[in-house]
């Protein structure tokens, strides 16, 4: 075909030229076309509405006492059964998912933003900026941080568990930060990013404007991911009584009192635990599909 | 080389000195030995109370740099301080090291060699029935904490015991039966019957991050012409593989293998305070309950020290199988 018939070809197509799919949508079609995306997306989505729709349900809430019933295994009247103390398991459950959904999401999403932020910084100003910044990133790696976070314990409190959040994201976001970096050494050198930078543009928002929104796959990729690696933390630290404070419950804290009756009781063990390797397994497939669907590539890569 | 190691190893050693020294701040403000004294019956006179705290270096109202001071030149004479309860911390963390470092590692044995194997053996028959099974098994594991795990091997073993066995072969509690009154043979038995379900719970983890890691990487040298390069000069394949391909897969993983040792460290943690395993995690775990400063700073360094150990034999690791890092 040559030009001019390409030119004709043109004209003779009726209405306006067909719309290119924009980058959201192509993203969401290879996700949903994937076995993992659906079936992840679909768990994650159930867990959510058992978590925060499931309690309108049950006629118990989870300060209910059912003195007519301790340690009962389930039933018509409490479906999971019920504790040493009369409370519902149902009732009790799902109130130990919310906070540790709610937990598990805004850690993650403060771990990222931390790392972005960290990361670009150091990538983009190199030098000293670059120096502090990575023997902070490296110190932070060296400390476990369930000892750190261990520590600074008996400063949550009860009902300071927003504290908690911050403390645990700042505990997760050491890896990224270094990913983050390389790529922005890379990306700094691009044509588009240089143009800003000889047209004044200031540095800071070279960086949100330019820098940042270029990784926006990897980060969407690694929020979710450090959902599941922030409740998987979370649980364990308020297994040991370091987390979340009672009277709020949690996974962690349900578990740790389950397992203690678990070998006669086995409701109150697992149907927590249950839940929780589910709601984690299910982010993970969900934060493995989405990797795939930003770059099929990379299927195969990473450790994850 | 030795100009790279020394390199490494300064930096290690600040690193560590940095780390030790800020978790022995945030312990001593966060944690209140004050408070062990409140619930005393009959209740100490406050003058009694700061006495005995400042002998201890544990009292609030001297300035933290100064305790942080005292400290500091204790732990340069190896000196680490004192517990609440009075006795020498040093001692008693001498005792636990011995049952920490057998937990971790065995794990570590176990975990990083089965995990390299599973690995590589998925990566050479990519998409083949291990492969399978060997990644979906560790997406299972990979989201099921230790706390839980561990949990959940004790109950089953409770199980195993009454309707497999017959008798008790996996025991669940402590290192040791005590006052078993038998012979050597019989207490290697006992013992071994009781490292069994620590060791599993502790390896398990690493064996699905370390296969999974090793796959991928397999997988990306595999292909490689170095490979191909082997194979045409006449290698079997089997020597092509362990030789060239599996050697350059492991080096990432070595790498990685430093980042691993401090979540291995917290690992134990549970699985000893889970299994009653009297180490240095349960002893951290108490001791932070009992407002002990002292104690949770040296089980802290002794973390940090161990975390830059292993980070230094990655180094080594790296340069051993990385000619290029040598020169």
């Amino acid at each position: 075909m040559t030009l001019s018939e390409e030119e004709l070809a043109e004209e003779l197509t009726e209405g306006p030229p067909p719309a290119v799919p924009s980058r959201a949508r192509v993203v969401a079609g290879r996700f949903f076309r994937s076995a993992q995306g659906r079936v992840g997306f679909t768990v994650l989505a159930l867990m959510f509405l058992l978590a925060f729709a499931g309690p309108l349900f049950s006629p118990w809430t989870y300060t209910d006492k059912d003195f007519t019933a301790f340690m009962q295994p389930p039933s018509a009247r409490h479906w999971f059964g019920t504790l040493q103390t009369g409370s519902d398991v149902f009732a009790v459950t799902l109130r130990g998912m919310q906070k540790s959904l709610v937990v598990g999401l805004l850690a993650a999403l403060v771990s990222t933003a931390l790392a972005a932020v960290v990361g670009a910084f150091a990538g983009y100003f190199l030098g000293w900026t670059d120096r502090a910044l990575s023997w902070v990133t490296d110190l932070l790696l060296v400390l476990p941080a369930f000892l750190i976070l261990a520590i600074l314990s008996p400063l949550f409190g009860p009902g300071q568990w927003p504290l908690f959040v911050v403390m645990l994201a700042l505990f997760l976001w050491m890896v990224t930060s270094k990913i983050v970096r390389g790529m922005t050494v890379s990306l700094k050198e691009r044509e588009f990013i240089q143009a800003a930078r000889y047209m004044g543009v200031p540095p800071v928002r070279i960086i949100f404007r330019h820098v940042l929104p270029n990784l926006s796959s990897l980060l969407i990729v690694d929020a979710t991911l450090n959902v599941s690696s922030a409740i998987l933390t979370e649980t364990s630290l308020s297994y040991f009584g370091f987390g979340i404070q009672p009277p709020d419950v949690s996974f962690g804290t349900l578990i740790a009192d389950g397992s203690k009756t678990a070998i006669y009781a086995p409701w109150t063990f697992w149907f927590v635990a249950g839940l929780l390797v589910v709601t984690v397994l299910a982010v993970n497939l969900v934060g493995d599909a989405l990797r795939d669907a930003f770059d099929p590539s990379s299927s195969r890569k990473g450790p994850r | 080389m030795a100009g790279f190691l020394a390199r490494r190893l300064l930096n290690y050693v600040v690193l560590v000195i940095v780390a030790a020294s800020l978790a022995y701040m945030l312990a001593a403000m966060a944690l209140d030995p004050r408070s062990n004294y409140a619930d005393r019956t009959p209740k100490p006179p406050p003058a009694v109370v700061d006495a005995q705290l400042t002998a201890l270096n544990l009292n609030d109202k001297t300035p933290l740099l100064q305790r942080y001071a005292v400290w500091a030149g204790g732990v340069l004479r190896g000196d680490l301080g004192m517990t609440v309860a009075g006795s020498p911390v040093g001692e008693d963390i001498k005792r636990r090291m011995g049952v920490t470092f057998r937990l971790v590692i065995l794990g570590l044995l176990f975990g990083s060699l089965l995990g390299v194997l599973t690995g590589a053996l998925a990566a050479v028959r990519q998409y083949g029935w291990f492969d399978r099974l060997s990644t979906g098994l560790s997406f299972l594991v990979l989201a099921v904490p230790v706390v839980v795990l561990a949990n959940m091997l004790i109950l089953l073993a409770g199980w195993a015991n009454e309707h497999l066995f017959g008798r008790q072969v996996l025991l669940v509690s402590g290192e040791y039966s005590a006052g078993l009154d038998a012979g050597l043979w019989a207490q290697v038995v006992d013992r071994l019957q009781h490292l069994i379900l620590p060791t599993v719970s502790l390896s398990v983890g690493l064996i699905a991050v370390f296969s999974r890691y090793q796959r991928n990487m397999m997988l990306d040298v595999l292909g490689a012409d170095f490979v191909r390069t082997a194979r045409a000069k006449g290698l079997s394949k089997r020597r092509a593989l362990t030789r060239h391909a599996l050697r350059t897969a492991m080096i990432p993983v070595v790498t990685y293998f430093a980042f691993t040792f401090g979540a291995l460290l917290t690992g134990a943690t549970f699985t000893e305070k889970i299994f009653g395993w009297h180490g240095l995690g349960e002893q951290l775990i108490n001791s932070i309950f009992g407002n002990d400063v002292n104690t949770v700073a040296a089980i802290s360094l002794l973390a940090a020290v161990a975390v830059l150990c292993a980070a230094l034999a990655a180094d080594l690791l790296h340069a051993a199988l990385d000619p290029r890092v040598r020169s």
